[in-house]
């Protein structure tokens, strides 16, 4: 049992697509449900709570990381980037471009957590092919099975492609 | 989960003396520990984050050997160069293992402290399980063993490990460095997992109080060549039914070194001492005579219910490793 004076709440800065919060939390509270629950952000879907299907994935300083194994605490001082943060002024990030032009979702419940791998995927140069795709979206399933489309939009974006 | 309180510690003799205090779990990756406490499995009241000991992190080469920092994350190990060029083996390993996400969040100390996948360990209702709750028994024995050992368990826990990148270092005769209330040691990876036996609650030699600092691993011209084969039921994203790491030192097809590690197998990473020294003169692309050569480390095999073709795989498995690692496959 902790003690009556050793706190098992805290007060969390976190830094979310650009914007500071303050937010008194629960310690066992994950970064997923901080943003979903407490700041609004319900673009990053709960799918296991497990860190099995990718669905919660975000940035963390710039790189993929599940949300759901990630303590709100623990992600103090670091930069959070969200689905809700990819577009800028309106206009929508190539990646989520491609994967409407290539038709890469059916429900929608995995496409955050899609969207938020496939541009990481891009940038660490893990899109170069087909194949590297394949392997490298691997921590993100579709139970739609919608994994040929995209795959293609994930090459699509990373050719640059209109 | 149970409340916690939550501090970050950026000195390494403080994380030393936190992970002294009982009901005190230190927080790396996160990866394995917010699951524990998710299903129970750990339930302790303090948390203590370790991330920002940045002196944890570093990875260092020097003439002799290479050194990974307990904190180094599985997604920059398997990317870092003079990994990939000295110990292929392993940046293969790290980069089968799990996914990318989970990479990069994943930390090698915590890599190495992961536990089995066991179904009945992992189970959501607590089920018989020696490893959970000492002496409720072991359901998995006469159960769902397909994924378990036959290799290394006892009567007690048939349990395996599930970690890539120990099977490498274990092949590699790696060291893990540790320090604790007492100081620094270092243990050959050999060493630091212990078999069930009558206590498969107790999986390494880690005393409390003891962090995991670093990894270290020999260099030679023969860990260069080397290589990581995991066989699994998925292409990708999925743990190994049977892995095995190897390297060899050839002349021509002769084999004049060779070392193998087998995952999937065993409750820890299992080295084939007993073979090894009958691999060297044999021809390396002579499946038959390797194939026999592997007999003395499976001798002591016990297949359970639905997990004996890992013996046969096993050996196979083996066999292409080392032929990929001498460039023969």
């Amino acid at each position: 049992m902790s003690s009556a004076d050793e706190p098992v709440e805290s007060m969390v800065r976190l830094s979310v697509n650009g914007q500071q919060h303050a937010l008194t939390l629960d310690n066992r509270a994950t970064l997923l449900d901080a943003l979903r629950e407490r700041l609004g952000l319900t673009g990053t879907k709960k799918g296991c709570d497990r860190g099995e299907c990718g669905a919660c994935t975000v940035h963390i300083d710039g790189r993929r990381a599940l949300s759901c194994l990630t303590l709100a605490v623990a992600a103090q001082g670091r930069e959070i980037t969200t689905i809700e943060g990819l577009s800028k002024a309106g206009a929508l990030h190539p990646a989520q471009a491609a994967f409407i032009k290539h038709d890469a979702f059916q429900c929608g419940y995995c496409t955050s957590g899609q969207i938020m791998s496939a541009v990481a995927c891009i940038a660490e140069g893990h899109a170069r092919s087909e194949a590297e795709v394949a392997e490298y979206m691997s921590g993100n399933l579709c139970r739609c099975a919608a994994y040929p489309q995209i795959r293609a939009a994930v090459l699509a974006a990373a050719r640059g492609e209109e | 989960m149970n409340p916690f309180t939550y501090a970050r510690l950026t000195d390494l003799s403080s994380a030393i003396a936190a992970a002294s205090a009982p009901g005190t779990s230190l927080l790396a990756g996160g990866t394995e520990l917010l699951n524990w406490m998710k299903e129970g499995i750990a339930a302790p009241e303090r948390v203590v984050d370790i991330n920002a000991i940045c002196e944890l992190a570093h990875i260092e080469l020097d003439a002799t050997e290479l050194r990974l920092g307990a904190l180094a994350r599985m997604s920059t190990v398997a990317a870092h160069p003079e990994v990939i060029r000295e110990l292929p083996a392993l940046s293969s390993a790290l980069e089968k293992s799990a996914s990318q996400q989970i990479r990069n969040m994943a930390s090698m100390g915590g890599n190495l402290l992961q536990r089995t996948r066991c179904p009945y360990f992992r189970a959501e209702v607590e089920l018989p399980c020696n490893k959970r709750t000492p002496g409720s028994g072991c359901a998995a024995q006469g159960g769902e063993d397909r994924t378990l050992a036959i290799l290394g368990g006892s009567e007690q826990c048939i349990a395996t490990h599930p970690s890539d990148a120990a099977v490498a270092l274990a092949m590699f005769d790696a060291v893990v460095r540790v320090r604790g209330p007492k100081g620094q040691r270092e243990v050959p990876i050999d060493e630091f997992y212990v078999l069930p036996g009558a206590t498969p609650h107790v999986e390494t030699v880690l005393a409390p109080g003891e962090v995991i600092v670093q990894i270290a691993v020999p260099r030679s011209s023969m860990a260069s060549r080397s290589h990581y084969l995991k066989v699994r039921e998925r292409a990708s994203y999925e743990f190994a039914l049977v892995s095995a790491a190897a390297s060899v030192e050839r002349e021509g097809k002769i084999i004049r070194a060779a070392r193998i590690a087998l995952g999937g197998v065993a409750p820890k990473p299992w080295r084939l001492r007993r073979s090894e020294p009958g691999l060297v003169g044999l021809a390396l692309d002579d499946d038959t005579a390797l194939h026999r050569a592997l007999a003395p480390d499976f001798e002591a095999a016990r297949p359970g219910n639905h997990n004996g073709f890992k013996i046969e795989l096993a050996k196979r498995t083996a066999i292409r490793a080392l032929q990929m690692a001498g460039g023969m496959a």
